[in-house]
């Protein structure tokens, strides 16, 4: 079975019933014609929309494409410039990283608090659920105004709250110093609502025998979640650190939205510095280099995070 | 401590009672957090212009000023028709190739399969700034620039995260089920669509509703692959009012505020089967 792709990721059994796959009376017949046209079509479109795409990025990251003129052959010219003489390359990988690493580590351990809260048995819960979930599924241009008003260094919310306390507030999303900070601020309250459902279903099919058990053997409420809780969750939290750090290491429609980038690339990330190579500057070529490096970086840190799987995460079937 | 104590929320003893104080405590602060800038949005959008502005702010406006709503849904009307109908192709197909895909890895066997899943799988993990200039050019030689096609026809054909969740979903239901409609004489095909499709509703539910809202709140690929004004979407269409139509804070407020209600509702009714679609995919803790 494909189960070998994904050992850990098996699904709950049926309370009672038999194992579900129980293949022994149908003999496995192949069906290829059958099978492949019910993977066909999605197997096509990956290949036809995507890996195909990607191979040819690679061969236009080493010319010098601009889409309208004949491509002249650089070898690795564009990666050596991108590396030795651009001026943004590095300050907007910093500000990735720096955003990436502060908004996957709170929004994972924000969302793990929020799953525990709705978890719990109150009436209207419901509700508190949708609440917290509601940024995540609000589009980045309205989220956009509304913080670009808050953030505002005269009748911003934020400012005229400061200023009644006698405190003069900075021009968050224009000064250097607090644009960066101002910006994750929004990103990590759009993006708890997904870490937090994943972890709520997470905690939802835990077998409450075994944290009444741990309450039988008279473990506080603070043990049982650390000793019974946490452990079986590493799976979950296993999956968020993974999509998490792809999705947040790719962020544009917020810098989008609120700064482009500034005040004098501040907030400029790598996927906006990509995006203006293309389609700024119509440079393909030197785009697609930037892209590569962008799927090479993502790719080693995705194969480190398997790789230490093993130190933290727990299976137990 | 008996076991009993535990499980009865109904008549607990008083000692629990200060513990649930304090849950409901935390619980609504942080939906004062999480709803704050939502209220303010939608405070602003009923208030007359001159009080948007007022300092120090105020949070109930004087008088509701609802015509600031028909003004805004006025001008982004042909937008919401055309977030709409890219919404509804986006679902519509994108449920059908990925529960297809999902079933056939689910339990048919076919040859090549566990290679086709594996190469599914990894597209998950490659940036789609990597393909996206390609992609730009291969639109373009097919004259799909400045149309809707690009919008969704490559993500209905590419639904990863879809496929692998309705295969979970798939592989959760009783092998018997099928069976027995195959002994009946169904098709391959017959028993898809009648048997086993309506088990996994839950997990269909999930991909829909997180299918709609990336096809709702999609900014960056109307942003490349459109130019024309009256095909864009509502994302588009509200940084376009910024400059051009609304110079007013209340304007753009209510035009926000219309922008974000459908996918609200729409998770407001299906929160349910959302986490439990979840649940079902065996991405359990």
């Amino acid at each position: 079975m494909a189960n070998a792709v994904l050992p850990t990721l098996t699904p709950p059994a049926v309370d009672g019933g038999p194992p579900v796959r129980k293949r022994s009376k149908v003999k496995p017949k192949r069906q290829n014609l059958a099978g492949w046209l019910f993977v066909g079509p999605v197997i096509a479109g990956v290949l036809f929309f995507q890996l195909a795409p990607v191979a040819a990025s690679l061969v236009v990251s080493l010319t010098n494409w601009s889409g309208l003129n004949r491509p002249t052959f650089l070898g690795l010219g564009n990666y050596r410039e991108l590396f030795t003489a651009d001026d943004t390359f590095y300050p907007s990988l910093r500000n990735t990283v720096i955003f990436t690493v502060v908004v996957v580590v709170l929004t994972i351990f924000i969302g793990l608090g929020l799953a525990v809260l709705c978890n719990q048995k109150v009436k209207g819960i419901g509700i508190f659920r949708t609440l917290y979930y509601s940024p995540a599924v609000t589009n980045v241009v309205a989220i956009g105004f509304v913080w670009f008003w808050l953030y505002d260094p005269n009748n911003g919310l934020f400012n005229s709250t400061l200023r009644t306390i006698g405190i003069h507030g900075p021009a968050w999303l224009s000064d250097t110093k607090t644009a960066l900070i101002a910006v994750i601020v929004v990103a990590i309250w759009q993006g708890v609502g997904y870490p937090m459902v994943i972890l709520l279903a997470g905690l939802q099919s835990i077998d409450t025998s075994l944290i009444e058990a741990a309450t039988v053997d008279g473990a506080s409420a603070w043990r049982r979640f650390w000793a019974v809780v946490f452990p079986l969750l590493t799976p979950s939290l296993f999956f968020l650190t993974i999509t998490q750090f792809i999705t947040s290491f790719q962020v544009f429609g917020i810098i989008y939205v609120m700064t482009s980038g500034g005040p004098n690339n501040a907030t400029s990330v790598f996927i906006f510095h990509i995006y203006e190579a293309a389609f700024g500057h119509g440079r393909l070529g030197y785009a697609s280099a930037m892209g590569w490096v962008l799927f090479v970086i993502v790719g080693v840190v995705t194969a480190v995070q398997w790789k230490m799987e093993k130190r933290w995460v727990h299976y137990d079937n | 401590m008996t076991t009993e104590t535990l499980r009865v929320p109904l008549n607990r003893p008083p000692k629990h009672l200060p513990r649930r104080i304090v849950v409901l405590a935390v619980l609504l602060f942080f939906a004062v957090v999480f709803a704050m800038p939502m209220l303010w949005m939608v405070s602003a959008s009923l208030k007359p212009e001159n009080e948007v502005l007022q300092s120090p702010p105020t949070f109930l406006p004087s008088t509701f000023q609802w015509a600031n709503y028909s003004q805004a849904g006025h001008g982004l009307f042909p937008f919401f028709v055309n977030s709409v109908k890219l919404a509804a192709l986006n679902v519509g197909f994108l449920l059908l190739f990925a529960s297809l895909a999902g079933y056939g890895f689910a339990r048919l066997n076919f040859a090549f399969k566990n290679l086709a899943f594996a190469l599914l799988l990894s597209t998950a993990m490659i940036p789609s700034m990597v393909y996206l200039v390609p992609q730009y050019m291969l639109f373009r030689e097919m004259g799909w620039i400045d149309t809707h096609y690009p919008l969704w026809v490559p993500n209905v054909l590419t639904p990863v995260f879809g496929t692998f969740l309705l295969r979970q979903a798939f592989r959760g239901i009783p092998i018997e089920l099928e069976e027995a409609a195959k002994l009946d004489g169904a098709s391959t095909f017959g028993t898809f669509w009648r048997i086993m499709l309506p088990q996994v509703k839950p997990a269909l539910a999930a991909v829909g509703a997180l299918t709609f809202m990336g096809s709702w709140n999609d900014l960056f690929g109307p942003l490349i692959f459109l130019n024309s004004t009256r095909l864009q979407t509502m994302p588009i269409a509200l940084a376009l009012f910024k400059g051009e139509y609304f110079t007013q804070t209340n304007l753009m407020m209510a035009a926000a505020t219309l922008t974000i209600l459908p996918p609200l509702l729409l998770f407001l009714l299906a929160q349910k089967y959302f986490v439990q679609g979840i649940t079902m995919s065996g991405l359990k803790g």
